[in-house]
């Protein structure tokens, strides 16, 4: 493969464009970063970055698991990370040290899962890195069809929830005692970040799931605290982000896990600057 | 069993590391620092592979990177808690350049590693050598006595930081000391458990202690013991089924023990509300 890149910007575009493989990742990693970016910004605001972090987690075992017993690892990512979710959800209530324990608790064994799952699987480790730290190759229009459908679902699903969920996540006891069914709604909040983690770890692997979920969400509360505001900013923030971090790891021999988390940090960074300054 | 030389040197290296761990994370989970000790764990594999990509010994990427880390989450918390989101934002770019580091050493550095970045993210606790289990096992010591120093007023500052910090307790201090203790530990257990699993390690027992005992002390024993069996149980049940690896034998052992004192300790009849921590 010979690629350079240029000032000629669209002819930079065009290299872009000319292989299929890289078309797919571009396309998958625009779904994943709108879906991630709007519902990362709710987890966010919820003060669930550990969880979100857990169900990104979870998915490696999935997919692990898939690929051991012959299926499509995409079908591993989402059936771990909903059920992560939703046993994440039914955990204890208790002290908020127990509570973050427990969940400590369902990721570290779901990764211990993975490593049985890729030791039982001789001759995986390749694939390993690939899991965990993602890949710009090997995204099959297969699997950006499923990564479309469950995108749209978990954005329709946001919004018809979405009145309920922030009345929940800003004051939860006026929630429940106007009738809203707060544990329901969490629950299904779960599940929601459970499908954008899912997605997303396809595009970045599952460690770094999280520049994407709470990176921009993240930069984005620093900016505005409006919440519709904060939402779209948050969108537009990932998807620069993927954009970016997918070319750069094209045109360069460095991974997009890199560049996707470098690209991600600048921007925080640069919101606490600018932040720091306007105040 | 325990004739095996590579036997014996997992179950030194396995012992001190989960005594090490069944400690610290007692204060962890007390503290609500989970998140912060699962951040430090990631840190634990940029620093060693960062130490492959420039050819130093492993420990020393792994030992600098966490404790480095780990006394800047302590600063940039203000007491001594930092934000969940600075947490997760710093910890995936942190892991980003592990990465980075990965693939410099996967296209750089020929020799064996393939294997390199599994063997920090899940540990291969019967392939240590006799040597490191033994600095293993001297820096796990080392690091049990500088948590013995810090227990009682650490024990103060976590359950009542406003009493403690009135009594004259240096609370702002301790928050970071015991982060680097944290890191320490992550780093330690790296080369047993993995970077991936040693969280499991560090919560898992400590969870278990605080549902079944009440009184501080007895749960800080009762996590080290806990931790200690898990380790033990999972070594024997590695060393009888070849097929299991051993970091995931510990860690099912020990989120079984778990599970089962969630099941006893929420029976209805016998319901006993736990511990609610400051």
């Amino acid at each position: 493969m010979d690629v350079h890149l240029s000032w000629n910007l669209v002819n930079d575009l065009r290299q872009l464009l000319e292989f299929h493989f890289m078309v797919n990742a571009l396309r998958a990693g625009t779904i994943v970063a709108i879906v991630a970016g709007a519902i990362g910004y709710v987890m966010v605001i919820r003060r669930q970055s550990f969880a979100g972090h857990t169900l990104a987690l979870v998915g490696f075992p999935g997919a692990a698991g898939a690929v051991w017993l012959g299926l499509d690892a995409s079908i591993g990512f989402f059936g771990f990370c909903i059920a992560a979710a939703v046993l994440l959800g039914l955990a204890p209530a208790g002290g908020s040290g127990q509570q973050s324990a427990a969940i400590g608790i369902v990721q570290s064994f779901g990764l211990a899962c993975g490593l049985l799952f890729v030791s039982l699987y001789h001759g995986f480790l390749s694939g390993l890195n690939n899991l965990l730290f993602g890949t710009i190759v090997g995204v099959t229009d297969r699997q950006v069809l499923v990564l479309l459908i469950a995108g749209v679902v978990a954005l329709v699903a946001l919004a018809a929830l979405g009145r309920p969920l922030l009345f929940t996540s800003i004051d939860e006891a006026a929630a429940r005692s106007r009738g809203v069914p707060t544990r329901l709604v969490g629950i299904a909040f779960l599940v929601l970040l459970g499908v954008a983690a899912a997605g997303a770890s396809q595009v970045t692997g599952s460690l770094l799931v999280f520049s994407l979920l709470v990176a921009p969400a993240a930069t984005a509360v620093r900016l505005t605290a409006r919440p519709v505001v904060g939402l779209v900013l948050s969108v537009a923030i990932a998807l620069v982000v993927t954009w970016l971090g997918e070319s750069a790891a094209y045109f360069s021999s460095y991974p997009i896990g890199f560049w996707v988390t470098t690209f991600a940090f600048g921007l925080f960074l640069l919101a606490n600057g600018y932040r720091a300054v306007v105040k | 069993m325990l004739s095996q030389p590579f036997m014996q040197h997992a179950l030194l290296a396995g012992t001190s590391v989960a005594l090490l761990a069944g400690l610290v994370g007692y204060f962890v989970v007390l503290r609500s620092q989970v998140f912060a000790g699962d951040a430090l764990s990631h840190v634990a594999y940029t620093g060693a592979l960062a130490a492959l990509a420039v050819g130093v010994d492993l420990r020393l990427g792994l030992f600098t990177a966490t404790i480095v880390v780990a006394v800047l989450l302590g600063a940039l918390g203000g007491r001594g808690v930092a934000d969940d989101v600075v947490i997760g934002t710093t910890f995936s770019w942190v892991l980003g350049i592990g990465v980075l580091c990965l693939s410099i050493v996967t296209t750089h550095r020929a020799e064996g590693n393939s294997t390199a970045s599994a063997t920090v993210l899940f540990g291969s606790v019967f392939g240590i050598s006799a040597r490191d289990a033994r600095t293993a096992a001297l820096i796990a010591v080392g690091l049990i006595v500088v948590l013995g120093l810090l227990a009682r007023p650490l024990l103060f500052a976590s359950l009542d930081p406003s009493v403690a910090a009135a009594r004259g307790v240096p609370v702002r201090l301790l928050g970071p000391a015991f982060l680097a203790v944290v890191g320490a530990t992550a780093a330690e257990a790296t080369q047993v458990v993995g970077a991936l699993l040693l969280f499991g390690l560090l919560a898992a027992p400590a969870a278990t202690a605080q549902r079944l005992a009440t009184r501080p002390w007895h749960a800080l024993a009762l996590s080290a013991g806990l931790a200690v069996a898990s380790t033990w149980t999972g070594l024997t049940i590695a060393y009888a089924a070849p097929s299991l690896p051993p970091s995931f034998a510990i860690l099912a052992v020990a989120t079984g023990l778990y599970v089962a004192t969630l099941v006893v300790t929420s029976a209805p009849g016998r319901a006993r509300t736990p511990r609610v921590c400051a």
